[in-house]
């Protein structure tokens, strides 16, 4: 899967099921200040994207997450690429 | 073999409640806080003893079965604040009902706590050992808060639920349930202060811990994998299940271990935003208010689900029997108070002070 294609899904993601608006959703865009996720919300992007990527994201490295480019380097990661 | 069906159920929460916004006065939160993460608006705190609420949780539980008290063979009370750890608080509630034919004991299995003890009650009655079992689920919860946790002490209630479960001819009952637990991970959800570890000169005031974010995962995932795993173990699919009934910890585990599991919203039975989480007591209450509100029918299959300290977790499927009216009611009622829930959590303030 190419950066492109994770950037693609995780943006469905954000959308489905934490329930942003599309239009606000940036790769620079900070998940607490701009997209207004809390820490469970955190929580409940990266059970998401366990289950969509099909890789496993442990609390530490995910704590470590600010921005939406951050996750998409997060799984292009541990996607091996 | 005989079935085991739930043939009484009642509930008892204590009338004191603490609202959000009493909660804005004791520690560094808000009603919108509350609300977003949790789903919680208001809960219940008791000016009674756990004992006190099961008691009355079980006689209306008895009421709606048309029994005595004198009728249950086994009490199985699941609680983690009893009055007393000894007596138990299975044989306070015994005493005080008069259920003098009974055994009884206690099950700590912590939010968990009801299904482990209504799956013991199923497996003993169909063995063919008890006949009539009162399953209570009851917490005093209050007991813990400390208001310097601003992540745990806005979470809890007080409160109590009853079942009697009878050995019957009639179709139901459990039809599969599942019991786990981790205790490799149990310092992320404890409660410091409530037993005996250490020395009785270093006794400290009890409270509750809880690493919310690592709890959240891994009460979706428990919840929903064994949930689907109790329903293919019964046969049956997602189209075949009436109403989830879950613990009720957070509307946010709720609405996520739903989505996991795949179910509609509208199937799944929430009523945190009262109670707050009142940790054994939630699905004993819930289907007490299922009940009352025609949420569950004849014959409806129910999912119950529950994660819980420890870890402790569990589902099951239960079918429901052909009567969903009580037999009788009771007048059981908790004595009366003037005190407000801010007044009965002074004591919790002059240990632990506040957080605000």
């Amino acid at each position: 899967m190419d950066r492109a294609e994770v950037e693609s899904k995780m943006t469905d993601l954000l959308v489905d099921e934490l329930g942003i608006d599309r239009d606000k959703i940036k790769m620079s865009a900070t998940f607490e200040e701009d997209l207004e996720v809390d820490s469970l919300g955190v929580v409940e992007l990266l059970m998401a994207l366990e289950d969509n990527f099909g890789v496993s994201i442990p609390d530490e490295e995910a704590e470590k997450i600010g921005t939406v480019g951050e996750a998409v380097d997060l799984v292009m990661q541990k996607l091996g690429g | 073999m005989p079935n085991a069906i739930i043939t009484g159920w009642g509930k008892c929460v204590p009338p004191a409640v603490l609202t959000n916004s009493d909660l804005e006065t004791l520690t560094d939160t808000s009603d919108e806080w509350i609300t977003t993460r949790t789903g919680i608006k208001e809960r219940r705190i008791s000016h009674v003893e756990n004992s006190d609420m099961s008691a009355v949780a079980a006689q209306h539980a008895l009421a709606a079965a048309g029994l005595e008290p004198t009728d249950i063979d086994l009490i199985i009370m699941a609680t983690c604040t009893p009055d007393r750890m000894l007596p138990s608080a299975g044989t306070m509630v015994q005493a005080k009902i008069g259920a003098a034919k009974a055994a009884a004991m206690d099950l700590n299995a912590a939010c968990s706590g009801f299904l482990f003890a209504l799956s013991t009650a199923d497996q003993m009655i169909r063995a063919g050992s008890m006949r009539r079992v009162l399953v209570i689920g009851t917490e005093k919860l209050s007991y813990w808060l400390d208001f310097t946790n601003r992540a745990t002490s806005v979470l809890f209630g007080d409160g109590a639920g009853a079942v009697v479960i009878e050995a019957s001819d009639e179709a139901g009952g459990l039809l599969a349930f599942e019991l786990g637990s981790d205790g490799t991970a149990g310092d992320l959800l404890c409660a410091p202060g409530t037993g005996t570890e250490g020395s009785p000169l270093d006794i400290q005031a009890p409270s509750i811990l809880m690493e919310g974010p690592d709890v959240f995962r891994r009460a979706v995932v428990a919840m929903g994998d064994s949930s689907a795993r109790v329903i293919e173990k019964a046969g049956l699919s997602l189209e075949d299940i009436d109403l989830l009934i879950p613990h009720q910890a957070n509307v946010r585990i709720i609405d996520a271990t739903a989505r996991r599991l795949g179910l509609d919203p509208a199937q799944v039975y929430v009523n945190i935003a009262s109670y707050g989480n009142t940790s054994s007591a939630t699905i004993p209450i819930a289907i007490t208010e299922a009940l009352e509100e025609g949420r569950i029918r004849p014959g409806s299959t129910l999912v119950f689900a529950a994660f819980g300290g420890g870890f402790t977790w569990a589902a099951a499927v239960y079918r429901w029997g052909s009567r969903t009216a009580p037999l009788g009611i009771s007048g059981a009622a908790l004595p009366p108070t003037e005190a407000t829930a801010l007044e009965l959590l002074q004591p919790n303030v002059a240990v632990h002070g506040k957080g605000v």
